[in-house]
């Protein structure tokens, strides 16, 4: 948790300066279970990168082209859609062990 | 030389409004409101103000229109009243909680049931507290001048409050008078530079407005808007002094007669003022010592300024148009006997009550509340600590 | 129309939506229809959407962001569009991107307390976007049941009691609400099908006046579904005919843009929710042939608008 800052250190009128700043909140713990790509299966076509509410599937793309499907642990909240909607079934969720 | 011409108080407002170069308007109709919004209308459509006028569909919307629109760095105006400044109600709080530097014409009339479209200062006192500062306007001259005031306080980098420019309703919204113009040039010069506010809402540097403070972070929201409120007290005076300046017309906080050595002070808002000190003119030829103050601005409370003007007197009498129903006495009157717990010698303090849904205050009225103010400094007695006046049993 | 990948990640992760959250599903989805060259303000009314991302001093948007009040998103997008607009035509907008006017709120924020201001909004001809995000109920405040609550559904305020067995009333038409003020575009959209909603938003941002998006979100806390199914349900939705997918262009010309000839039973999509479980005992089975019914008389009726009006020619604007 951050120091909390007096009303003089702060902008006015409830205004956030630094955007996208929950981007440093870690959601990742919310998970009871981990989506893994397998990297074998998958054919790179995206699907998950669009039906994820949480922004948490990281693509590498070369030349228009995805070359790596990812996901950042960090903010992914384990709510297995990308696992349901893979054509391929190359996401399977696994136990989080702490 | 400046321009004279006659207006009503609404034209007189349309015109500033002109001259301060407001870029989106947005209002909805209601009596004794209109002819504001008409005339800006009729400037726009000839394109003598170039603004964008939105014709909203409630007084709720055109609020959020202009506070939105304000977070541009746009300058904005509305007008309303009575039912459409209570249906604003939400949104006061929200404007002066983003800090937007609204300006707003209130042509002050009475609160539903029953429906009437007179004078009292009902709809602008229950706004007192919504973080708005408040000026009060005595005559169209004052109504004019006092628009260009607003942007100049609500803009003000220290200040950045939502300001309203209370006219009553037509006592002067609807009453032609003689109105000494400001010169465009001057004006311009008058007025602070635009954007109008320090964040204005940009895709290079996105910022998020109205966020959601939990109560880790409310208070502190709170205390930079009564901190600002504090700052007004200091810009007011500044920016009223530098009105006088550019137009020769004298302004302070308050507009006094006779003050210095009355024994009996009346303190009003609004077009009452004039009656006031027109009869209290009349009594001190009679040999009366009463005087007379009105005061402009009523948020922020210009409390240390009034205690030395008024600690002269023996007794001070609180002009309330309005009814704060339950309460030991009206807004103003509750106000000055705050101001004046702590002090050393302490004037009686008694409330009037009057005018309410446009009932006039005769200038026979006036005399005989002057002549309960001196019978009370006579007696060191306040026979009625809230006292209605013109009303029938 | 073309997606380059990766789209940039307007919404950033972190957020406290719950899991399988099917309006920052949606918004992520519909920020993806802005190209390099774009931007937009936007403007939400109160409501998940509004908590889950701005809790201070934290921000989700890395685009400028408003929120005022409940009902007034319309309102208060209406403001801004009129003020960029006067900004741009004075010289005193300095914006290297053309800034886009995107409005979001949610069912209770569009079909009953907003809904005065959206009309305003939409017949006053402002150029932006309104996305309704409906999950079919007051989420925020703990699933009460609002006019965009389905038929029979469970809510906090419509419970399954003895007597009365969830809302007795059916959802408003916010399409057609929409559509009756003739604004150049009015589409429905699901996040199921993602080409189809980012498609939409395109020509949302293309049309020469007010278009609205009416998006079905299912919301896993409100629906009481498995947070896994969002994407799942939202499918279901269009093929069981629930949600049609279809535009309509100035009031006038109809579109189904996903034609369901041949629907599946609409106690596929009814079973995955909570919020229905009422409807799959015996004595219901009544309930849910009135709401089939229902729902197929809807999607015939737009099927006979689209034959009717299919002649009218597209405009340019359209073809994305």
């Amino acid at each position: 948790m951050s120091k909390l800052l007096g009303w003089r250190k702060i902008p006015i009128g409830t205004i956030i300066l630094e955007a996208g700043s929950t981007f440093e909140v870690r959601t990742g713990d919310w998970r009871t279970f981990k989506p893994v790509i397998d990297h074998n299966k998958c054919t790179r076509c995206g699907l998950c990168y669009y039906y994820c509410p949480d922004g948490s599937i990281t693509l590498e793309v070369k030349d228009g082209k995805i070359v790596k499907v990812d996901i950042d642990y960090y903010h992914c909240k384990g709510c297995a859609i990308c696992e349901g909607i893979c054509p391929v079934k190359a996401i399977t969720m696994v136990e989080e062990v702490k | 030389m400046a321009k004279v011409i006659g207006l009503t108080g609404d034209e007189a407002v349309a015109y500033a409004v002109k001259q301060c170069d407001v870029d989106v308007i947005a209002a909805y109709p209601i009596t004794p409101q209109t002819v504001i919004v008409e005339t800006l209308g009729e400037f726009v459509a000839n394109g003598e103000l170039d603004a964008e006028m939105v014709h909203v569909e409630s007084e709720h919307s055109a609020l959020s229109v202009v506070t939105a629109a304000a977070l541009t760095g746009a300058r904005v105006f509305t007008a309303t009243c009575s039912q459409g400044l209570a249906l604003m109600f939400e949104i006061l709080y929200i404007t002066s909680g983003v800090r937007a530097p609204v300006v707003m014409a209130v042509a002050n009339r009475a609160l539903s049931a029953p429906i009437n479209i007179h004078a009292d200062h009902s709809d602008s006192m229950g706004a007192r507290d919504s973080g708005w500062i408040q000026l009060y306007a005595e005559n169209v001259q004052e109504v004019y001048d006092m628009i260009f005031m607003a942007y100049k306080i609500a803009e003000n980098r220290d200040v950045l409050l939502p300001t309203m420019v209370c006219l009553d309703g037509f006592t002067l919204t609807h009453t032609l008078e003689r109105v000494e113009m400001l010169d465009d040039e001057v004006a311009k010069k008058y007025l602070p530079p635009k954007p109008t506010y320090p964040y204005p809402i940009s895709a290079e540097k996105p910022a998020t407005y109205g966020s959601l403070a939990l109560p880790d972070y409310y208070f502190e929201f709170k205390m930079q808007q009564q901190d600002a409120m504090n700052k007004a007290k200091e810009v007011i005076p500044k920016a009223m002094e530098e009105f006088s300046k550019v137009s020769g017309r004298e302004y302070d906080q308050f507009k006094a007669y006779a003050i210095e050595d009355a024994d009996v002070i009346t303190v009003a808002l609004g077009s009452t003022g004039g009656t006031m000190r027109s009869v209290a003119r009349e009594l001190r030829k009679q040999g009366y010592k009463v005087g007379s103050l009105t005061l402009r601005v009523y948020r922020p409370f210009p409390a240390e300024a009034l205690m030395e003007a008024l600690s002269g007197a023996k007794v001070i009498l609180a002009m309330d148009r309005t009814l704060s129903f339950g309460a030991i006495g009206g807004p103003l009157f509750e106000d000055l006997r705050t101001l004046f717990y702590d002090a050393e010698k302490r004037p009686l303090i008694a409330d009037i009550v009057y005018g309410l849904g446009g009932r006039d205050l005769t200038p026979a009225e006036a005399k005989a509340i002057f002549k309960y103010g001196l019978e009370i400094a006579k007696s060191g007695r306040i026979p009625e600590l809230v006292k209605y006046v013109g009303v029938r049993e | 129309m073309s997606i380059s990948l990766p789209k940039p990640e307007y919404l950033a992760p972190g957020h406290a939506a719950c899991q399988g959250c099917g309006a920052t599903l949606i918004v992520r989805q519909v920020l993806m229809a802005l190209e390099p060259d774009e931007a937009a303000v936007i403007v939400t009314a109160t409501g998940c959407l509004e908590v889950v991302t701005t809790i201070y001093p934290r921000t989700s948007w890395r685009l400028p962001f408003v929120h005022l009040a409940f009902e007034n998103a319309a309102a208060a997008a209406s403001g801004i569009e009129t003020a960029l607009k006067v900004l741009k035509r004075k010289g005193l907008l300095k914006e290297k991107k053309k800034m886009h006017v995107i409005a979001i709120a949610g069912d209770g924020g569009t079909f009953d307390i907003g809904l005065q201001a959206l009309s305003g909004a939409l017949e006053r001809g402002h150029k932006f976007v309104y996305i309704c995000y409906d999950n079919e109920a007051y989420m925020n405040t703990g699933i009460q049941r609002s006019g965009a609550t389905p038929y029979r559904a469970w809510t906090t305020t419509t419970p399954v009691g003895k007597k009365i067995p969830g809302k007795p009333q059916f959802k408003k038409n916010l399409a057609g609400i929409a559509a009756a003020h003739e604004i150049p575009y009015v589409a429905t959209a699901s996040p199921g099908y993602h080409v189809d909603l980012i498609r939409k938003v395109r020509r949302a941002l293309n049309a020469p006046g007010p278009a609205l998006l009416h998006i079905i979100c299912p919301c896993p806390t409100g629906w009481r579904h498995d947070p896994s199914k969002t994407v799942e349900i939202a499918r279901l939705a269009v093929q069981t005919r629930f949600f049609p997918l279809y535009e309509i262009l100035y009031g006038r010309k109809y579109i189904i843009t996903m034609p369901v000839p041949k629907p599946l039973p609409i106690i596929d999509y009814l079973k995955l929710q909570g919020r229905y479980a009422h409807l799959l005992r015996p004595e219901m089975k009544g309930e849910v042939e009135k709401l089939e019914k229902a729902v197929n008389d809807f999607y015939k009726w737009l099927e006979r608008m689209a034959e009717a009006t299919k002649d009218i020619p597209l405009p340019s604007w359209y073809h994305v």
